[in-house]
């Protein structure tokens, strides 16, 4: 017999558990207009976890360089705006930490504007400001940036549409399957309410889930405010799948 | 309860790529090959604010990562098994890696996310290799695919360096997509 790890069938494998009914917004999300021809019409096919899904990027110190995780201190002045700090875990679906994990971040200035060549609305760049961050997550899961709070911005999405403020994130956890890109949005911003791409998230305790939290206890005195942001990835089967073995597999 | 994913936006330009996103191996490399292709939109439109991630096996079909039941081995010299190229005016991304190897049961592949505005989840994909026919027939993923569907995840050999394979999010010719 030929052990099933050395050829033919594959060996059993804990692939990443499905998210519940309603966590992520349809792919087709009328409501949010750029979705109308960038959705698939197909039905996604259902595979489950194998050994590239299982396993992923694992991005270390290399991809830091300095100040990466002070989007303030990025330039010979400070940005305009309200110094913030960003900080929070990021935890697979049982709560056991992603350790030594990327996350990139990129949001606009202080005006609601990015440096993107194709970002053209009236508010003016900041010299002192790119907009993008990158860190590792620490032995417990935790990250940390320092920015500023960004602004709201126009976009053409409906009659009178604003992006509510929010901060762009990526994240990879350690397997393909768990690859995640997200927006941290403010707590209590008005916004919020008519924003499509927020609102098209079905559930509205998994919508609460891209608001961080107010967190006075991590404010610096007389220099930041602070906000906590937790970003929780898929978490393990319980069980293993189980390759049907193949008739040449032993 | 996971976070919700969001769509990258317009500007993930400005985040995302790095200057040697697009080489999982160095350009010069022997064996190395491009992965290359336009990614089109519903209309037949180029998508050109779009980004391409890759992620495979090195060419001995192992990874470098604790959770292969194999255990970790070293890349090879140079190779970071993961690229990622935002597409171009013109919808066109590139990958500079070396083929893969087959893994336990499954035909030489390159995992695949497509993000990009109006992409509110991670599109996932895989390409495969034309010269690969036998091992392709037995593949799982691919045997769970609609066989008009399989040909939209078999790259095309352009020339002796350059495999192309295009992304058609929707409509006429749409590439499969998977829920991993």
């Amino acid at each position: 017999m030929v052990a099933p790890t050395a050829r033919g069938s594959g060996p059993s494998l804990r692939g990443y558990r499905r998210d519940p009914e309603g966590t992520h917004a349809p792919l087709d999300s009328p409501g949010y207009r750029s979705t109308a021809l960038r959705h698939p019409g197909e039905p996604l096919v259902l595979v489950p976890n194998r050994l590239t899904e299982i396993t992923g990027p694992l991005l270390g110190p290399g991809r830091l360089g300095e100040h990466d995780d002070d989007l303030t201190r990025q330039h010979a002045g400070e940005p305009l705006g309200q110094r913030i700090v960003v900080h929070g875990r990021v935890l697979d679906g049982d709560g056991a930490p992603v350790r030594d994990s990327l996350v990139e971040v990129w949001q606009a200035n202080a005006g609601g504007r990015y440096r993107h060549a194709n970002d053209r609305w009236p508010s003016p760049l900041d010299p002192n400001f790119d907009g993008v961050g990158r860190t590792l997550t620490d032995a417990r899961g935790r990250y940390e940036f320092t920015t500023i709070r960004p602004g709201a911005y126009p976009w053409r999405n409906h009659d009178n549409a604003w992006r509510p403020a929010h901060i762009h994130f990526s994240l990879f956890g350690t397997a393909f399957a768990q690859r995640l890109v997200t927006q941290m949005y403010f707590p209590g911003d008005p916004l919020l309410l008519q924003d499509p791409i927020v609102n098209s998230i079905p559930d509205e305790k998994a919508r609460q889930r891209v608001v961080a939290r107010y967190d006075h206890d991590r404010t610096v005195p007389e220099w930041a405010l602070a906000y906590e942001f937790d970003v929780v990835l898929r978490g393990r089967e319980a069980t293993p799948f189980e390759e049907p073995h193949d008739e040449d597999g032993g | 309860m996971s976070t919700p994913s969001q769509t990258v936006g317009p500007y993930l330009a400005i985040g995302l790529p790095w200057e040697d996103g697009p080489f999982a191996v160095a350009a010069g490399t022997p064996g190395a090959v491009w992965l290359t292709g336009v990614v089109r939109d519903g209309e037949g439109a180029p998508v050109p604010d779009a980004l391409v991630e890759t992620w495979q096996a090195d060419p001995d079909g192992r990874f470098d990562h604790p959770d292969d039941p194999r255990g970790a081995v070293p890349p090879p010299e140079g190779f970071r098994a993961f690229a990622r190229c935002p597409t171009d005016s013109e919808g066109r991304y590139r990958v500079l890696t070396l083929l893969p190897g087959a893994t336990p049961g499954q035909a030489p592949h390159v995992a695949v996310s497509v993000l990009g505005r109006g992409i509110v989840q991670r599109l996932a994909t895989r390409i495969y290799f034309p010269e690969n026919a036998e091992a392709n027939e037995a593949d799982p993923v691919l045997a769970v695919v609609p066989p008009e569907r399989r040909h939209t995840l078999v790259a095309r050999r352009a020339d002796e360096e350059t495999y192309e394979f295009d992304v058609r999010l929707q409509g006429e010719g749409e590439t499969v997509f998977f829920d991993v």
